[in-house]
């Protein structure tokens, strides 16, 4: 099964629309809770990052039997140093990102720290691509 | 904070949780019976995506539709709103949509989670 969602740069009202969709699609699919979980708030960081940074970007998740595969690709301002970027506590969010509650440096390694594969590639100017894996 | 960690499971209902702060709860009235054990106060999002607990009150002065998000992704059923924030009309919608209950207090982050941790709720960490 595949879905695609498009995530809009800045517009934080519907920053995690495609991360509650997902976890209605894994729930209808009676994945574990604590997995489902584990999927939600790794997608939700990836989510709010192409929301907080980024201009435009999509999600396409594909589910089988066995595990999500999820694909962020955004265009946006890439990340320069992604070692530096993977260091929690490190942060380039703005003001207005900050005074909604993220921007702390946690997103990253909250996102490896949550998915079973993690992949991540940018380039500075172009954009930023994720690839997570989870098993079930 | 050892001693409170060692008390034997102390959990409160909701209506208690309320009657202690002078709160009202603005979602979820039919979940006022349900019992929380655990209590974590947190302006910052990211923090509370990372706590794995089960029967928690998120006690936030942090009011704004990512604060709905963020307990609904992080299976948390239970936020206290201090300060007496503002929750606007797409947050109750949304906390609705979850079956989120809200609960809304005039105390400060320091009196609420004070009064809490005192009446035996215990902390994440």
């Amino acid at each position: 099964m595949q879905v695609k969602f498009d995530v809009e740069g800045g517009n934080f009202s519907k920053a995690g629309h495609a991360s509650s969709q997902v976890k209605k699609i894994l729930k209808q699919l009676n994945v574990a809770p604590k997995i489902i979980k584990s999927i939600v708030v790794a997608l939700y960081e990836a989510e709010v990052n192409i929301v907080a940074h980024a201009y435009n970007g999509t999600i396409e998740v594909t589910i089988d039997p066995q595990k999500i595969l999820i694909n962020l690709s955004d265009n946006g301002p890439g990340i320069a140093d992604i070692s530096l970027a993977m260091q929690e506590g490190f942060s380039t969010a703005s003001q207005e990102v900050r005074q909604m509650g993220f921007g702390a440096g946690m997103g990253l390694p909250n996102i490896k720290r949550n998915t079973d594969e993690f992949e991540i590639e940018s380039e500075v100017g172009k954009g930023t691509k994720l690839i997570m894996t989870k098993f079930f | 904070m050892k001693k409170n960690e060692n008390r034997p499971g102390v959990t409160m209902k909701i209506n208690e949780v309320a009657k202690s702060l002078e709160a009202k709860i603005v979602c979820g009235e039919h979940r006022q019976e349900e019992v929380i054990e655990k209590g974590f106060s947190s302006d910052l999002m990211s923090d509370v995506l990372r706590i794995d607990t089960e029967h928690l009150l998120l006690i936030t002065g942090m009011a704004n539709l990512q604060t709905i998000r963020t307990a609904e992704m992080a299976d948390i059923s239970y936020i206290l709103f201090v300060r007496n924030k503002q929750i606007s009309d797409e947050m109750l919608e949304l906390a609705k949509e979850n079956d989120l209950v809200l609960l809304r207090c005039p105390y400060s982050l320091f009196r609420a989670s004070g009064l809490l941790f005192e009446a035996g709720l215990k902390p994440v960490y």
